[in-house]
Parts: C-alpha cells; sequence; structure tokens
C-alpha cells in the first residue's frame, strides 16, 4: 500500500490530491503504466511522462527507480518556485 | 539558518535588520525578494501550491549545501504559498558572508535551486481565466553553471 499525491495541473486533472493505492508495481513507470489503465482522466495525467516529475517519500527521484519500501509516491510538473 | 515557508507575509525590514546580526566575521549581506509581477496586465493574483514537508526538506538541503559551499555565516530563506495579489512580496533569500562574492553567488545559487528544485507551482489567475505557469528550459539550464 502506497500513498499517491498528486499536485497541480496533475492533481486537477485526476481530480484527486491523494489516494492510497494498493499495487504490486517493482518501479514507478510500473506503478504509472497501472494507473493508466485504471481511466482516462488517469491517462490524460500521465500521458506524457517528460512533462512530469516524481518524488519517492519526498525525494526527487526517476521514473526508473524502484518502490520497495517507499510510502509516499508524489507526480507533479516541473517545479516553478522563486 | 533560518527557513520559512507561509502563507503570511513577511517583514522584510525586520527580517533584514536582524539578519546576520551578531557576528563579527560578517562583511556583507546580501538580500533578494522576488515579487508577483503582471506581464500581460490581466492577472489578478497568483497562486502558490506547494509540497508540504518536502518544500521544508528541499530547502533544507539547499541553503546546507550553499552555507557549507561559501562558508557562509548565516541565511535565510522565507517562500510564500497560498494566494498572492500584483506587488506582494512571494519570497526572499538572505546571505552573510566575509565577502561579498561570496554572498552573492550564494544567493544566485539559492534563487537559482529554490526555481527548479523547491516543490512549489504558480498558477495565475487573470480575469479571462486561469493558467499554470510552465518551468522555463532557461530555469533548468541555469543550474548546470554551478
Amino acid at each position: 500500500m502506497v500513498e499517491v499525491l498528486y499536485f497541480a495541473w496533475v492533481r486537477e486533472r485526476i481530480g484527486l490530491a491523494r489516494e492510497q493505492v494498493e499495487t504490486e508495481a517493482k518501479t514507478v513507470a510500473d506503478l504509472v503504466a497501472e494507473l493508466s489503465a485504471r481511466e482516462p482522466r488517469y491517462e490524460a495525467a500521465f500521458a506524457d511522462t517528460s512533462a512530469l516529475r516524481v518524488a519517492l517519500d519526498q525525494e526527487l527521484s526517476e521514473f526508473s527507480d524502484p518502490l520497495a519500501g517507499v510510502r509516499e509516491v508524489a507526480f507533479f510538473p516541473p517545479m516553478t518556485g522563486g | 539558518m533560518k527557513i520559512s515557508v507561509q502563507s503570511a507575509p513577511f517583514d522584510f525590514a525586520a527580517e533584514t535588520a536582524s539578519f546576520g546580526q551578531g557576528r563579527d566575521d560578517v562583511g556583507a549581506v546580501v538580500t533578494f525578494t522576488g515579487v508577483v509581477r503582471d506581464d500581460s496586465g490581466d492577472l489578478e493574483a497568483l497562486e502558490l501550491e506547494h509540497y508540504p514537508g518536502m518544500t521544508e526538506a528541499a530547502i533544507g538541503k539547499i541553503t546546507e549545501q550553499a552555507m557549507a559551499r561559501w562558508q557562509l555565516a548565516d541565511a535565510l530563506v522565507i517562500h510564500r504559498h497560498g494566494r498572492l495579489a500584483v506587488g506582494e512580496p512571494i519570497m526572499m533569500v538572505a546571505t552573510a558572508a566575509r565577502h561579498r562574492v561570496a554572498a552573492f553567488e550564494a544567493a544566485e545559487f539559492l534563487m537559482d535551486y529554490l526555481k527548479s528544485r523547491a516543490p512549489f507551482w504558480k498558477k495565475e489567475h487573470m480575469r479571462s481565466g486561469t493558467a499554470w505557469v510552465a518551468a522555463k528550459e532557461a530555469d533548468e539550464d541555469a543550474l548546470n553553471r554551478w
């Protein structure tokens, strides 16, 4: 079970800020594929992962990274701070 | 070192007055303030979303790097979130060092990293609608110089 968080337009497109996901996904990319297969709104949000960033337990990570031991996954567009 | 992520306005004058005080080895203090600007003439407000927890951790890590690399005496980052009107300060950075080159460089480093590595997202509320601000390639490229 992982906590999945969505921010900015990813949150708006999916219509949720966070949810708990029961998954056996080995990597972030596997999780993205599982979520995308759920419903069109997920598919739309994850259509182009090159436009997205991912954080694992609040550390910026890669889509190829493993999910083993991870409690929190966050998807968001490139950051625009400052 | 002080880091604050807050929705409330901050008092730039008070923060600056107390920053780097009480140390005899500070010869240079640099401050930077980011302000909401309106390029289109149509902006009503800027909304900043962030990732509570990760935001503080990411800014802390970036600031610790700056402290070590430029041997800063002190560093301060205040970054706001929520809905901000045109002309309101969004954030401020202050650095204190022995010499000005270190203070200026560290402040620029902090700004470059906050732009692309602190989990904030800006949404423009215009009279004609809303739009998420896209990240600029130039901001990502700016990290390469460090």
